[in-house]
């Protein structure tokens, strides 16, 4: 393979990586404030439809945009409705949000476009377009780091810019403020937190609405920037990817960056070559589909680093047992 | 048991007010989209069981239903939460295949019990490495079966598009089965039913009886089912009895596994008669509501089984009646069975808990005040990570 290949290969990891981020980022926070969260999918695919849909509309991505965020905020109320008002089971509040998301898109896209559960294909001001950074073609001659810079790093939409900012963002906001501090003393010990008189309930929500709005801008992207509109299932799975980056992260921001951008490796790889030759083995398409999944499940079985979830991870908070 | 209200109250009242708040949610949906959810729910009706068709597809949807919701209601007795139904049926439909595919079977009813070892066996095969890691490294059940759901949808496209591809075709779906292995279906076996020829309803369903019956036996009257509901309602009261949590983990989940996985006798071996590309169609995932509903038991699973069925069915066959109306609606009909039966099961229990105390006219000792977990609903499947 050629540097240009490679090159383009990264591009293309980068490109399939940003959802995985910003879904895996949305995650960080639920979770780390101990709400389970198993409708990353869900969430991803009803925003995705929404602003796919409101972009079409409207022929204004940004309206698109929001919208999208709009729907995932919902089910992400949904949510904590259900696992934190009434303290129901959080898995199976995932579960049914999944399935909501799953149906209600092909249900209204039907109604709304006829077209088969898709939206139509948006182009001009209704997608987000690829930026190109400053110097990107001034740079382009220079050997190894012009591409790098010219076509590895510019050329992006803005989303993916957005999404890598977000990296230290979550790690500034979970781990040099006070409200980080407090959102994941309640993921531990919630306790605690109530003791010092602070809300337990309003941060475990301001928690799942963060999630809400960071799968919003990852459901947005896929329909409005990775492809050119809805298609019915269109999230296939990057939910759950998110969430085996998730654990393979170990619930922290930057080894998330790290989890997912191997996985988007890993489906850049599986898109470009149908079989892969490695030492004389042929490695089948379907196992580098299948490999963030087995990954996960080794790094969950511990016999390398061990993943631990925060401790109050999946139970309801009750003031006085 | 909770004592605030009586039994059938939480075995019939709750899942009723759960489905028709379901119901609710989704006739308004019906009608935002602009049709009328009453003629919706007359065609719905009408087509599941208004025919010996409709009732061939109804009753086959049932079936698979029966053997995931069983599948899930185990495991919730133990506690433990499986979302593996979907690759466990899918491994199944591969231990099916296999079986059939490899001896020359004669008759149906040598073939049927080798296809049932052999759908058990691949399922539970599939759960037993979630099950492990759960009892002996303290992976969470969840996470792990949702994992082996898409490791096990690679493995079946891997191994139907390269190994069990009749060579020359291009379809990925292994070779026909052989007549001797065919099941009878209904029109075979009650030909004075009217059900047409080619109904899917086959002798499948009989098993998903027995398999009812068999869980009863299980949870309810021997030992080891005692013991799976002791380590469901406490671990550390089952631990300090001396029941040993890995053998229960282990046990329950190969028993859920089995049951998932003899899900692929009716749909692999009963209907599409070879192994194509996704037998399961998501009934795994239907098993969770399924069991929900039922809270758990063998009736309340048959019960609800047969709801979805009728949902099914029905569904498919409102899509042609009316035009704007797609079947996905029944998706979104189970998501919302879901949430009110599974995840806002409070909202409905404890309004109905104070009508019912409030009603009681002798004083009542203070209740406890211990909502998050009122005792003993293993339906709420707090699988312990």
């Amino acid at each position: 393979m050629s540097v240009i290949e490679v090159i383009q290969l990264l591009d293309s990891a980068l490109r399939l990586a940003t959802p995985l981020l910003l879904a895996c980022l949305a995650g960080l926070f639920s979770e780390r404030a101990g709400i389970f969260d198993i409708g990353l999918e869900g969430k991803m695919l009803a925003s995705a439809f929404l602003s796919a849909a409101v972009a079409s509309y409207t022929g204004n991505v940004w309206m698109g945009l929001f919208a999208g965020i709009g729907a995932s905020l919902v089910l992400a109320a949904i949510h904590g409705v259900a696992s934190i008002t009434f303290r129901g089971n959080q898995l199976i509040s995932g579960v049914a949000i999944n399935f909501l998301a799953s149906g209600l898109t092909v249900v209204i896209g039907e109604a709304w476009f006829a077209l088969g559960g898709r939206t139509p294909q948006l182009s001009g001001g209704a997608r987000f377009q690829a930026i190109t950074l400053p110097f990107a073609d001034a740079v382009a001659d220079v050997p190894i780091l012009g591409p790098v810079y010219a076509q590895l790093l510019s050329g992006h939409s803005i989303l993916v810019y957005v999404a890598l900012l977000c990296v230290p963002l979550t790690w500034w906001v979970l781990f040099r403020t006070r409200f980080g501090l407090r959102l994941r003393a309640v993921g531990e010990n919630p306790a605690a937190v109530d003791t010092a008189g602070v809300s337990v309930v309003g941060l475990r929500y301001a928690a799942v609405m963060i999630c809400g709005v960071l799968t919003g801008i990852a459901g947005a992207y896929l329909s409005t920037a990775l492809s050119a509109g809805f298609v019915k299932e269109m999230s296939a799975g990057r939910g759950f990817i998110a969430l085996a980056a998730l654990i393979f992260a170990k619930w922290r921001p930057w080894y998330a960056l790290g989890a997912t951008l191997l996985f988007g490796l890993l489906e850049a790889l599986g898109n470009r070559f149908q079989s892969l030759d490695i030492l004389g083995v042929t490695v089948p398409t379907q196992f580098m589909q299948a490999l963030p999944y087995i990954l996960t499940v080794v790094i969950l079985a511990g016999f390398v680093g061990r993943a631990i979830p925060p401790r109050a991870g999946g139970e309801p908070y009750v003031k006085e047992r | 048991m909770n004592d605030a209200m009586p039994r059938w109250a939480d075995i019939v009242l709750i899942p009723i007010i759960n489905l028709v708040l379901a119901l609710l949610v989704s006739g308004i949906v019906v009608a935002m989209i602009g049709e009328n959810p009453f003629e919706a729910l007359v065609f719905l009706i009408k087509g599941a069981v208004g025919s010996a068709y409709g009732w061939g597809y109804t009753l086959f949807y049932t079936t698979n239903f029966i053997f995931t919701g069983l599948g899930v209601a185990v495991a919730f007795h133990a506690r433990m939460f499986n979302i593996g139904g979907e690759g466990q049926a899918a491994l199944g439909g591969l231990g099916v295949a296999l079986v059939v595919l490899t001896v020359p079977w004669p008759h149906w009813l040598l073939a049927l019990p080798a296809a049932i070892v052999g759908a058990m066996a691949f399922g539970a095969l599939w759960a037993a490495i979630p099950a492990y890691l759960q009892a002996r490294r303290g992976s969470h059940i969840v996470i792990t079966t949702i994992m082996f759901n898409f490791i096990a949808s690679a493995l079946m496209v891997y191994l139907l598009a390269n190994v069990l591809k009749v060579p020359g075709s291009a379809s990925p779906e292994s070779a026909r089965f052989i007549e001797g292995a065919r099941l009878p279906n209904a029109n075979d076996l009650l030909p004075f039913l009217g059900f047409p020829r080619s109904t899917p309803l086959n002798v499948s369903f009989l098993v998903a009886i027995l398999a009812c019956v068999g869980v009863w036996v299980l949870i309810w009257r021997t030992r080891l089912g005692y013991e799976i509901r002791a380590f469901g309602h406490s671990e550390p009261a089952a631990l300090y009895a001396g029941i040993s949590p890995t053998k229960i983990v282990m046990v329950s989940m190969l028993i859920s596994g089995g049951l998932c996985g003899l899900m692929a006798i009716n749909a692999v071996m009963g209907e599409a008669e070879r192994l194509v590309i996704d037998p399961v169609q998501g009934a795994g995932y239907v098993g969770i509501a399924v069991a929900l509903m039922g809270r758990s038991h063998p009736v309340g699973v048959f019960m609800a089984a047969l709801l979805f069925g009728v949902l099914y069915q029905g569904g498919i066959e409102v899509q042609y009646e009316i035009p704007g109306f797609t079947r996905e609606m029944i998706v979104v009909i189970q998501a919302l069975v879901i949430l009110f039966t599974g995840a806002l099961d409070n909202m409905v229990r404890a309004p109905v808990e104070r009508v019912f105390l409030s009603r009681r006219r002798q004083p009542v000792a203070p209740e406890p005040t211990t909502p998050s977990q009122p005792g003993g609903h293993p339906e709420k499947g707090q699988a312990e990570p």
